[in-house]
């Protein structure tokens, strides 16, 4: 597979101007993600009312099959990436994510109301989301030098909102043409869920791009590489879970606006969509800016930007408060997202980078989950504000804890994947 | 794959959007095709006059009677998604097609002809005409209000036709619970039932994680919570006992119960019926009740009856129906 690689006739010319030009496998992996979240949204957003009205369901047992896998994907997500570090099929692996993805769209399809089918399809979809995410973070790492990675995520994050803010309108759309038919919502879903995998397999090379697995690098393949003993990347991880930890949650903070204002309730809807507009714009030249002046300090400025839309929560919410606290959560998301992907990966070695991404990952999704759920039980104990002011001083602690944890710079150009002459 | 050439996969890329695309178009055309015209109106002959059992039928959505046992059905009333109807009223509610989710309440007289229309967020859940026919309620669930996004919440309406005032949300009633005023903005209320005195009103509250039965007054807009978990309450036409559904198992297939709750010594008494039971039973008479239950034999659901004193086995009523309502 490795091999291949090095005779594709359409590999980009290694000249210092074609760097400039983001890889076509970046590109390519950017349009299978946008196809995915298309389709993929597309269920989301109507699934609530399908079961609930469609079906029946009561919001209690909804609520509980909602809640059902989200702890399982974390363990799936870790699985992923070990299976793709073997023998280095990240395309495999990612790709049978995507498909198992596309596939629960029929199986919701073919369930009719059988509760247990309906839980099979929605636990087969959270099962591929979560296979798939760290192969094809280490795909995106490998497939460019890593001088730019910054940039590669952030095109490929800014694709992934893209197809994240399409999905909900082309299934209203679905919905308002077939007067409100939820099959034929799936059945779309999963026609955009095969052209995700089909793109994947058409268009993805399935070896890493040459810049980082072509040089016979000493690290290419370890036997068995673990990645949380290289301190450098054991560094990140810990500074990402704490800054984690100090995390709220967005819905708290769209809670906090709309409970300010006296808003109704249906803005609540269109407030998450304020903050993916910001990150959508934001995503490639947060990437390109980290690339420049270190992804450290664009990770750390990230955090601090949501520290700021703590702050402006603090104080009377007015209608620039929103406008505020929307950009600053947008801006945080672009300087941390793919940022932190593109900071960890050069660390890792080829061989451990799917498995390592999907560590670091995995920790950083526990810590904020765990930083919810602290806010969410020191807002019933205390209310918002003292619950808001801790979550300030905290993060303002985490923040001053990882800038000292976080290594001063990894090597954008480590020895791991040397630059060819 | 790696050799496939560019030209290659430019053609399969593009076969495959056409390919698919074409079967999205295909299924959506299908869907639009198959898909009944929502909202149809009751038939001239249809009117809310000889006593029967008046339901909504499952097989097409629409309002029937049922003159007695064993009679066939007559059908021909307006689609409604939920119904009741008493006194000189019926509220048909209709979910409105496309996304966020609506409701239309309609407001009937006895000839189903319209007498007022009002668009609220939410899908429909449950709908309540008091004995005179005078004030009514509904209920729906909506999406969206608390930051756990997924969550369902409740919103409770109240009319009043003699003065034509619609309380949207009673959500703001003031509330006491355990003896002291209640402020939590979590409070949701649902299944609204209505005394014959056309003021006073029961129904369901919940907040920070428990059900309690409310009783409430109108004219001075004040409500107290008398009894932890009952839901869903249903008045006797006596106005001496409540219906109402107790959540008696955490098992998410069946957790609830239909019970019947003596206002005079608040004692509750389980009712025959053994299967969990998900709906704001109605009254037939002073001592039997209806209620919808999943159906058997694919039918969405079956109105079934049992003795509210307790006995007697549960009758099948009306298979195929849901939202009784007697109308003697």
């Amino acid at each position: 597979m490795y091999l291949a690689a090095n005779g594709r006739p359409d590999a980009p010319p290694r000249t210092p101007g074609a760097r400039r030009r983001v890889p076509a496998t970046v590109l390519a992996l950017g349009a299978v993600s946008l196809v995915t979240d298309v389709s993929s949204e597309m269920v989301a957003a109507v699934l609530p009312l399908y079961l609930v009205l469609g079906l029946g369901l009561t919001p209690l047992q909804f609520g509980f099959l909602d809640g059902m896998f989200n702890g399982a994907t974390a363990l799936v997500r870790l699985l992923g990436g070990r299976l793709a570090d073997r023998r280095g099929h990240h395309k495999r692996v990612a790709g049978a994510g995507y498909l198992l993805s596309a596939l629960s769209r029929l199986g919701l399809l073919l369930a009719g109301s059988a509760t247990g089918a309906i839980a099979a399809a929605i636990a087969a979809d959270r099962l591929g989301k979560g296979i798939r995410t760290a192969p094809r973070d280490a795909l995106i790492s490998l497939s460019g030098p890593p001088e730019t990675l910054g940039r590669s995520f952030g095109v490929h994050r800014a694709m992934d909102t893209t197809g994240a803010l399409l999905g909900p309108l082309a299934a209203f759309a679905v919905l308002w043409a077939t007067a409100d038919a939820y099959d034929a919502v799936f059945a779309v879903s999963f026609c955009i869920g095969l052209l995700g995998v089909l793109l994947l397999v058409v268009h993805v090379p399935a070896a890493p791009g040459p810049a980082a697995a072509a040089p016979p690098a000493p690290r290419a393949a370890p036997p068995r590489p673990s990645v949380l003993r290289d301190p450098a990347f054991r560094r990140v991880l810990y500074a990402s879970a704490v800054l984690g930890a100090t995390t709220i949650g967005d819905a708290f903070l769209y809670l906090l606006l709309l409970r300010g204002l006296d808003l109704p309730p249906a803005l609540f809807t269109l407030l998450p969509l304020g903050a993916a507009a910001v990150y959508l714009l934001l995503a490639v030249p947060a990437g390109r800016l980290a690339d420049r002046t270190g992804r450290r300090t664009a990770f750390l400025i990230g955090h601090a930007a949501l520290l700021g839309a703590y702050v402006l929560l603090l104080a009377p919410v007015s209608p620039p408060t929103v406008v505020g606290v929307l950009a600053l959560l947008g801006v945080f998301y672009a300087t941390t997202d793919g940022v932190l992907m593109a900071l960890a990966a050069p660390a890792l070695p080829v061989a451990g980078r799917a498995g390592g991404l999907a560590v670091l990952q995995t920790g950083q999704a526990l810590a904020r989950l765990l930083g919810a759920a602290g806010f969410g039980a020191a807002w019933t104990l205390w209310g918002s504000g003292p619950a808001l002011w801790t979550a300030a001083l905290a993060l303002a602690g985490a923040l001053a804890a990882a800038s000292r944890i976080m290594p001063a710079d990894l090597p954008a150009t480590s020895p791991t994947a040397p630059e060819a002459p | 794959m790696n050799s496939l050439s560019r030209r290659l996969r430019l053609a399969l890329t593009v076969t495959a959007v056409l390919l698919l695309a074409g079967g999205s178009l295909g299924y959506v055309l299908h869907a639009r095709h198959r898909e009944r015209p929502p909202g149809q109106q009751a038939d001239a002959s249809f009117r809310i006059e000889e006593p029967g059992l008046y339901f909504r039928d499952t097989a097409g959505g629409r309002v029937a009677r049922q003159p007695g046992s064993g009679l066939p059905r007559v059908t021909g009333g307006p689609s409604c998604d939920r119904f009741h109807t008493a006194g000189d009223h019926a509220l048909c509610l209709r979910k409105l097609p496309g996304v966020p989710a609506r409701t239309e309440a309609l407001v009937l007289d006895r000839g189903l002809r319209e007498i007022r229309r009002v668009t609220v967020p939410g899908i429909p859940n449950r709908a309540r005409v008091s004995a005179s026919g005078r004030i009514l309620s509904w209920t729906t669930f909506t999406t969206g209000d608390s930051y756990n996004t997924a969550a369902f919440s409740t919103r409770t309406a109240i009319l009043d036709l003699r003065t034509g005032y619609l309380i949207k949300s009673i959500e703001q009633i003031p509330l006491t619970l355990g003896g002291a005023r209640h402020h939590d903005s979590d409070v949701n209320y649902w299944g609204v039932t209505f005394a014959a005195d056309d003021n006073r009103f029961y129904a369901t509250v919940s907040t920070r994680g428990a059900t309690h039965l409310v009783e409430g007054d109108l004219r001075a807009w004040s409500a107290k919570a008398l009894r932890e978990n009952a839901e869903c309450p249903s008045l006797s036409p006596d106005g001496a006992r409540i219906a109402f559904k107790k959540k008696v198992s955490d098992d998410l297939r069946a957790p609830w119960r239909l019970y019947v709750l003596n206002l005079a010594t608040m004692r509750e008494q389980p009712l025959a019926e053994p299967h969990s039971v998900d709906d704001q039973a109605a009254w037939l008479d002073d001592s039997t009740l209806a209620y919808a239950l999943p159906g058997q034999d694919g039918r969405a659901s079956d109105i079934w009856s049992v003795p509210a004193d307790g006995t007697g086995p549960p009758r099948l009523l009306a298979p195929g129906g849901s939202s009784p309502a007697s109308v003697r």
